[in-house]
């Protein structure tokens, strides 16, 4: 048996612990990735099949014919990552300061919708926000909406639905950033004559910053692409670029374009990421992604 | 404690609390609510196929969960992915998290924004360059290519939340198992592993509920297959039965009993090793 150095042993190991996941990723993320480009510079047609020819016209045809949806879906999931943080920064504001000793039982629950199927729960969205539903009834009473005007199958409920589905990625960040903070920090900004609101956007909200950072990433990210919400809670007129890509991809069989779609879309991210990241300070991201 | 005398206006502050306390209790309630009525309709005695409007109360679907041989088979495979899925994922995704917190080695800051990557990717995109990848080398998709899709984005979550366990455990214990002779190889099976053991139980915890609920990346690379997820995306347009929801609760329930166990055993683990104090923060398995 070939016997190896101590020294050079240790510099082997790490590789043998990490050589089957980062083949399996390689192999079923990376390539594909790369094998996308090549899809997308493909020209032909379902029948007679696709042939690589650098065929760039796809990626401009792409956009002109769907740059709508690509404005939509940033503005989709733009709207609903605000909407997650207003609605999740006092929440994780409560659980890591006030919550005592429910602290564990709240997380528990804020956890626990995820365990019942998504699908089911945007379907339950569906129910809720019917034309015939008790919500759209009670608000037709008050005056809110008028007898013709609809809940379901409009720009309002796919946020809703996206904002929803989402809630939970932007929460456990904040409470984990919230949750690490010194609170002695806080104790002594007040103690040196800060008042509460002072001390609460210059000390705590900027220490805060990195679960700020990775719960819009996380919540901004997969809402960008997602397209369960527009097909079930939207109409056609609601329909975001997943939808497109779906549609182009198991329908349609136009692959060249659902490729590159997809290209623009992942580019997009990875760019947007990145001057993220240049805005809040790379501190932020490498705490971040720890 | 200087700055707790110093505050006045109590009722200030017991105002903001209440205001507080009351929003979390409208941000929980709103998770909650379509999961009630996930649950509350999988005891309605509807008519025909459609599960829309309550009618009354009847433990019809409960008494014959399985009596639609699609769903049952498409909930059959599902399960079956998920724990395949698991055990693979969360071996690889558990030795690759200790390589990366406790080796260094050249290429390690690459690997782990590497590793990182498939969380910044929209499912989407990840579904639909596999999919483009299968047609191209002309494989044709159906259960191994799902099996081979979730085991890919459920890798990552298995590396960040074992890392994250790895991170706050004191390296000490395992030098002191070196130097009193013991190899690598059984200074983790030993020492880390059992040390780890409520992280790696939290991950697979975690990816096999990633893998039975995921639709988008499944969708692309299903083939004639159907999982649950597709089942009630198909059946979306025709109504979905009432035993879906009845499934769809027992497997909220499921989880409920696992989490639970996994308490239990992480309480009876860290009584016999008396480390208690590191052992309880892992046992709610938290998207990252």
């Amino acid at each position: 048996m070939l016997r190896l150095s101590l020294r050079r042993r240790r510099s082997l190991l790490p590789w043998v612990f990490l050589g089957p996941g980062l083949l399996w990723l390689v192999a079923f993320f990376a390539i594909p990735l790369i094998n996308q480009i090549n899809v997308s510079l493909q020209t032909g047609d379902a029948d007679t099949g696709y042939t690589f020819n650098w065929a760039f016209s796809t990626y401009t045809t792409a956009i002109s014919d769907y740059h709508e949806q690509f404005v939509r879906s940033i503005g989709y999931a733009a709207t609903a990552t605000v909407l997650d943080f207003v609605i999740a920064f006092p929440l994780a504001y409560f659980v890591a300061y006030k919550a005592g000793r429910y602290k564990n039982a709240m997380l528990l629950l804020i956890v626990l919708p995820f365990f019942m199927s998504f699908l089911l729960r945007t379907v339950a969205w569906q129910l809720i926000l019917a034309d015939n539903g008790w919500v759209v009834s009670r608000l037709r009473d008050v005056g809110v909406l008028g007898s013709g005007d609809r809940l379901l199958a409009s720009r309002t409920a796919v946020i809703a639905g996206i904002t929803y589905n989402f809630l939970p990625f932007m929460a456990l960040p904040l409470y984990v950033s919230l949750e690490k903070i010194d609170r002695r920090l806080i104790e002594a900004a007040t103690d040196l004559y800060a008042n509460r609101v002072t001390a609460f956007l210059r000390v705590t909200l900027p220490l805060a910053v990195p679960g700020i950072f990775a719960g819009s990433l996380l919540t901004f990210i997969p809402a960008c692409g997602d397209f369960i919400n527009a097909a079930l809670l939207g109409t056609p007129r609601q329909f975001m670029i997943g939808n497109v890509i779906q549609a182009k991809f198991l329908n349609i069989l136009d692959y060249p374009t659902a490729a590159a779609l997809s290209f623009i879309l992942m580019t997009f991210i990875l760019v947007g990421i990145f001057l993220y990241a240049r805005l809040l300070g790379s501190r932020a991201l490498r705490e971040a992604a720890l | 404690m200087a700055a707790q005398h110093r505050r006045r206006g109590g009722s200030d502050r017991g105002v903001r609390n209440w205001v507080l306390g009351g929003w979390s209790a409208l941000a929980l309630l709103y998770l909650f609510i379509p999961v009630f009525i996930v649950i509350l309709f999988s005891f309605n005695d509807n008519r025909g196929r459609f599960n829309f409007t309550w009618q009354s109360f009847t433990l019809k679907h409960w008494a014959h969960p399985f009596a639609n041989p699609d769903l049952t088979a498409a909930l059959k495979n599902s399960l079956l992915i998920a724990g395949l899925d698991t055990v693979i994922a969360t071996a690889l995704g558990t030795f690759m998290a200790v390589a990366l917190v406790r080796y260094s080695f050249r290429g390690r800051g690459t690997v782990d924004m590497f590793v990182f990557l498939p969380l910044s990717t929209p499912e989407v995109v990840l579904g639909a360059a596999l999919l483009a990848l299968f047609l191209t080398a002309s494989i044709s998709t159906g259960f191994v290519t799902i099996l081979i899709a979730h085991v890919m984005f459920t890798i990552s979550y298995v590396v960040v939340t074992v890392k994250a366990r790895l991170e706050g455990m004191d390296r000490h214990i395992e030098e002191a198992a070196m130097d009193l002779g013991a190899n690598e190889w059984t200074t983790f099976r030993k020492v880390t592993l059992p040390l780890i053991a409520p992280g790696v139980g939290a991950a697979a915890l975690l990816a096999a509920a990633i893998s039975v609920d995921d639709y988008v990346i499944t969708s692309f690379n299903a083939g004639q297959t159907t999982t649950f997820p597709l089942f009630i995306f198909g059946a979306t347009r025709q109504g979905v039965p009432a035993e879906v929801n009845v499934l769809g609760s027992m497997l909220l329930l499921a989880v409920l009993v696992l989490m639970g166990l996994n308490v239990l055993l992480q309480r009876r683990l860290s009584r016999r090793d008396l480390r208690a104090t590191q052992a309880l923060p892992d046992a709610v398995p938290v998207p990252v």
